[in-house]
């Protein structure tokens, strides 16, 4: 092999062990990995919209349901989470986000009188698909499970004063309000419903 | 640099170059579009007059009519117009929107200005049946390209914004010249909404 053909092996080796793009969409904060998954989860609507959600949701069903969501949605995801650094190659959750637009914001909207422990169990459910799509984007990015981690806190915070506001709220009309935010998230998740099939 | 050496220098220098240039490792695509996504969203409704003074006016009318239909008609229209909007993303025809836009801002300003109150049933369906067209309207204009879900949320937060602008121009009901102003706007709505149908039928 002359010199010049090594030159062009290298550099074909080289080039190919370049890596690829990764398409999760992680934001790089240069703070480390928990960070990384804290500043994901705050500026990835399709997380953060159903988070908020469910804990209004939590937050509309007192506080007994507020206590229990506080853990377990964090709890699930975590575990989700972890599952999903398993499995990187996990398909798109366009679907997955689109449902739980739908389902969570007609829950608020219509202020569903349901027993804490099936918010409970809504909320581990959520938690748990949606953090199996975030560990397989954690898992593509190389952030590992103090991502997973910077999003569980991140998640606990959110309920925590989400839901603490909403069972505070006293005023009927400020419950309302509650309610339509809970329909522009599910009108929210209609519209992307329709991109999403027109795509 | 000369002869074979040259060559393998110069090839060994264009090689470290290409490898100076390459772009370090992503490990996450720059999310393009969303902030525009959203403020394309938010732009959407307030683009046309006809929508703007259609949204206004429900939160007019929930205002003049209390509580329920206060929360009732901006709970249910942002719902029922993204429903629209989904069937206008899918193609799905439905004719005569720009007649039934008109004709929205026409009836409401109606409503409004003749204090008009109807059982809550009615009043419901009635936004409903508009929020269709505006929502068949805007998902057929939605650009290629944007964020879907930046975009929809921008969308429907405008919206939502121009219902509450309309109940809190709404709150002067509570005075009686308040309440004169109110059905006076009310008027003028509906005479805007004569001239859409006018210039939708033209």
């Amino acid at each position: 092999m002359t010199n010049r053909t090594r030159l062009h092996v290298l550099t074909a080796v080289a080039a190919l062990l370049l890596p690829a793009a990764a398409h999760a969409h992680l934001v790089n904060t240069g703070l480390g990995p928990f960070y990384d998954g804290v500043s994901h989860f705050l500026l990835t609507p399709e997380d953060i919209l159903p988070a908020l959600a469910l804990a209004l949701l939590a937050g509309l069903r007192g506080a007994r349901a507020g206590r229990l969501v506080l853990f377990v949605f964090p709890a699930g995801w975590l575990v989700g989470g972890l599952i999903g650094l398993a499995l990187p190659s996990s398909s798109p959750s366009t679907a997955i986000t689109m449902m739980s637009f739908i389902a969570l914001g007609a829950l608020v909207a219509a202020d569903a009188r349901l027993r804490p422990k099936w918010v409970a169990a809504i909320a581990i459910v959520v938690g748990v698909l949606h953090g199996i799509f975030n560990g397989a984007a954690m898992a593509e990015a190389r952030l590992g499970a103090l991502g997973i981690f910077g999003i569980a806190a991140s998640l606990f915070v959110l309920v925590a004063l989400a839901a603490a506001l909403v069972i505070a709220l006293r005023a009927p009309w400020m419950r309302i309000a509650v309610r339509v935010a809970g329909s522009w998230i599910v009108a929210t998740g209609l519209l992307l419903l329709g991109w999403s099939l027109r795509a | 640099m000369h002869g074979i050496d040259g060559r393998a220098a110069v090839t060994r220098a264009m090689v470290a170059v290409v490898f100076i240039g390459w772009p370090a490792a992503v490990f996450a695509h720059v999310e393009t579009g969303r902030a525009g996504g959203f403020l394309a969203g938010l732009q959407h409704p307030v683009s046309g007059l006809d929508h703007v003074l259609a949204m206004v006016s429900v939160g007019l009318w929930g205002a003049q009519l209390g509580a329920p239909a206060i929360w009732l008609l901006p709970l249910t229209f942002p719902v029922v117009m993204a429903f629209g909007g989904m069937l206008g993303l899918l193609g799905v025809p439905l004719p005569g929107v720009e007649i039934g836009i008109a004709i929205s801002a026409l009836a409401l300003g109606l409503a409004v200005s003749a204090a008009w109150r109807p059982p809550l049933w009615a009043a419901a369906i009635m936004v409903g049946l508009f929020a269709i067209f505006h929502g068949h309207a805007h998902g057929s204009e939605l650009p290629p390209g944007e964020s879907g879900l930046t975009y929809s949320l921008g969308f429907v937060a405008a919206t939502g914004l121009l219902h509450a602008v309309g109940i809190g121009i709404g709150t002067i009901h509570r005075w009686p010249r308040g309440q004169i102003v109110l059905r006076a706007a009310g008027a003028a709505v509906a005479a805007s909404g004569l001239l859409f149908l006018w210039k939708a039928f033209a």
